[in-house]
């Protein structure tokens, strides 16, 4: 089946700076894809690339078998976004902005007003239609520009840090909708920096200083990470992580409460009694082998580690 | 027709956000009523009751009836009394009065042997014949004081018994058309509808596309279908119906209170607003694509409204300007608006009789409507 997003080595520049390097990346259709990455690593310009608002570097992308940019404005009617910052018009009602929306995207006169109800009912927004959108909380600023992202129903949809201005329970429901639309056929591509949003993807790639670091289904990542996890427990915790991370076989060691979790590179065939040989006698006991959450996965495979 | 659609969409959008905007939509109706009762009544090039000094060293009965005779033409109010030259010319210095009037110890004898007096007493002598009666000495730095004050060297005296100095004789008639009273108000009414729609038009759309960014609405509207001349279009149309409002406040109030002729025919007076306040909204989205912040698109719209106000004709003559001047001025739509809009007004022509400013104010729109569109870029790069 044809990708919905290709990219081939597609870079972008600002000066010396290189924003995005040489991603490759496939997005297959009805997928949520996930993008991975800490503050600056490239997420939004690459978003902004996809949806043909940057112009590359160097390298090629199409969506939807669109080439960009050329064909970006073909794209247009076919693609939502839904931009990091709240962009909708904060001086107009969420039934006004809407509205607004809806036209610009040439839905027929006589379909406007079903399709914003549909819309206001779908994203909880039917009590609040006459409010000024800059009046309202992150969470209903957030669901008021996913219905105006998914008004004109495209095929992809682009969500850049669509869930860094809301609360936990806000963001749950949120994930629901995105779910929705998938099933409904909808694919998606989610840029975040939060472990759990990145866990409910199908497919995600880590992104670090502009380039992808590794890319698959979040099981894949997990198993695939050429680390092995433990946690310690015991006295000193501080101090022990201080000399735990001289090893070079030690990826990482991180405190979690009354916890160490360290990340040990699997070219140490049997790391747990690896790791008892290293330990004081008075953490040896409480030493154990755990799951591998995602999180050890971006720390194995970023500049995050050794912390 | 989708295109008409967006216009339409964009429009709409823009007129709810200005009915929102309370201070604005209040300055759409503030600046041209309080700018017209402003300028209408503080604006005036025929001077008068300029604040002098007199320094009378003759002290004599006539020197009084000549100082009266001066108060009379309502030119100069004589404010000050000084008792020698030096006291009075540093009371220019310090500024409390722009001019004193010398009379002189021997003004009796100077009167007596006045030409049209002397006739009377036997030949005067050639030295008598140029001598005048007092010596005006003036701030000269001010150019319109100084002629005012200037127009007294061949004033009228009376000394009770009879006529003494006149003006010399006439060579010319002079028929003033148009404005037969020579007030100044006549002229710059129409003037003041070029100035407030300059400043207006220019200042509501300058911030047009700048704002969006600012706000952070534009990365919105660049991924949506809608083509760049359609934002630049959607962008204007509310301001020309705002353009009109304020035409028909100045207009009217000048009409009202200023008692300002409207010869011309009203179609044409709007044809002509409307072609200017168009070329005036394309001007104001070019800077908006220029502009970084909305600061910036102040600051260039000052840019261009100061030598509007200046170089248009609004404040001096076009014709008294050196050739370059005019060149800018040529440049500027607030020029060719200024030549159409008094022609129409106070002389009655016809749009077609000042034709060539109007094409050239379609021509501006036109071609400024093209540069917006062009120069703003579905794009972030």
């Amino acid at each position: 089946m044809e990708p919905v997003i290709e990219a081939r080595k597609l870079s972008r520049l600002f000066g010396d700076l290189r924003a995005v390097d040489k991603l490759d990346l496939r997005v297959e259709r009805g997928r949520i894809y996930g993008f991975l990455g800490p503050n600056g690593s490239g997420k939004s310009t690459a978003i902004r690339m996809f949806t043909g608002l940057l112009t590359p570097s160097e390298g090629t992308v199409s969506v939807l078998g669109l080439e960009l940019p050329r064909l970006a404005e073909a794209l247009r009617t076919r693609i939502g976004y839904m931009t990091q910052r709240f962009s909708l018009f904060d001086d107009l009602t969420v039934a006004e902005n809407l509205k607004f929306i809806a036209r610009i995207y040439s839905i027929p006169g006589k379909r406007v007003s079903a399709r914003i109800d549909e819309q206001l009912r779908t994203y909880d927004l039917a009590r609040v239609t006459r409010q000024l959108a800059g009046t309202m909380s992150g969470g209903q600023k957030q669901r008021l520009a996913l219905a105006a992202a998914t008004i004109h129903a495209p095929e992809l949809l682009f969500l850049d840090e669509p869930t860094s201005a809301v609360d936990p329970e806000n963001r749950r429901e949120f994930w629901e909708k995105l779910f929705d639309l998938s099933d409904r056929g909808t694919s998606i591509l989610v840029s975040t920096h939060y472990m759990d949003e990145a866990e409910r993807c199908h497919q995600l790639a880590i992104l670090e200083a502009g380039q992808k670091r590794v890319d698959g289904t979040p099981e894949e990542l997990m198993l695939g990470m050429g680390a092995n996890v433990l946690e310690v427990s015991g006295p000193d915790l501080r101090q022990l992580k201080q000399q735990l991370i001289v090893h070079p076989e030690i990826l990482s060691a991180a405190q979690l409460g009354s916890r160490l979790r360290v990340l040990i590179s699997d070219r140490i065939e049997a790391p747990l009694p690896w790791l008892a040989h290293h330990l004081p006698p008075d953490n040896r006991d409480a030493l154990q082998t755990v799951r591998p959450s995602l999180e050890d996965v971006f720390v194995s495979c970023t500049g995050a580690r050794r912390q | 027709m989708k295109g008409l659609s967006r216009i339409g969409a964009i429009t709409s959008k823009e007129l709810r956000q200005l009915k929102r905007d309370r201070l604005t939509f209040g300055m759409v109706v503030m600046i041209p009523l309080i700018q017209l009762l402003l300028f209408g009544f503080a604006i005036n090039t025929n001077i008068r009751h300029i604040p002098v000094g007199l320094v009378d060293l003759s002290k004599s009965g006539f020197s009084r009836i000549l100082v009266e005779s001066i108060r009379a033409t309502q030119v100069v109010d004589f404010e000050y009394e000084y008792s020698s030259t030096a006291q009075a010319e540093r009371a220019i210095t310090r500024g409390d009065v722009r001019a004193v009037l010398v009379l002189p110890h021997d003004l009796s004898k100077r009167l007596s042997r006045h030409p049209l007096l002397a006739r009377e007493i036997g030949m005067p002598t050639k030295d008598d014949m140029h001598r005048a009666l007092g010596q005006w000495l003036v701030d000269g730095s001010d150019t319109m004081i100084a002629s005012a004050i200037g127009r007294l060297t061949n004033m009228p005296v009376e000394d009770g018994r009879g006529i003494l100095t006149q003006a010399p004789m006439n060579t010319f008639e002079i028929v003033y058309y148009f404005n037969p009273e020579q007030r100044s108000v006549v002229n710059i009414l129409p003037g003041l509808i070029a100035i407030i729609l300059t400043m207006t038009m220019i200042l509501f759309t300058s911030a047009a596309i700048v704002r969006e960014k600012e706000r952070g609405n534009m990365e919105l509207l660049i991924t949506t279908p809608m083509r760049s001349i359609e934002l630049m279009i959607g962008k204007i149309v509310p301001y020309v119906a705002i353009g009109l409002i304020q035409l028909v406040i100045v207009l009217g109030l000048g009409h009202l209170v200023f008692n300002v002729p409207i010869r011309g025919n009203i179609g044409d007076i709007f044809l002509a607003s409307l072609l200017f306040i168009c070329a005036s909204l394309t001007l104001g989205l070019i800077i908006s694509t220029i502009a970084k912040s909305q600061l910036q698109s102040m600051q260039m719209t000052v840019f261009i409204l100061l030598p509007s106000i200046l170089l248009s004709g609004f404040m001096f003559p076009y014709e008294g300007m050196p050739v370059p001047a005019q060149w800018i001025a040529e440049a500027l739509p607030a020029t060719h608006f200024m030549r159409m809009i008094r022609a129409i007004v106070l002389r009655e022509a016809r749009v077609s009789e000042v034709g060539g400013d109007a094409l050239w104010l379609v021509g501006f729109t036109l071609a400024g409507l093209l540069i917006a569109s062009l120069r703003f870029k579905k794009r972030l790069d």
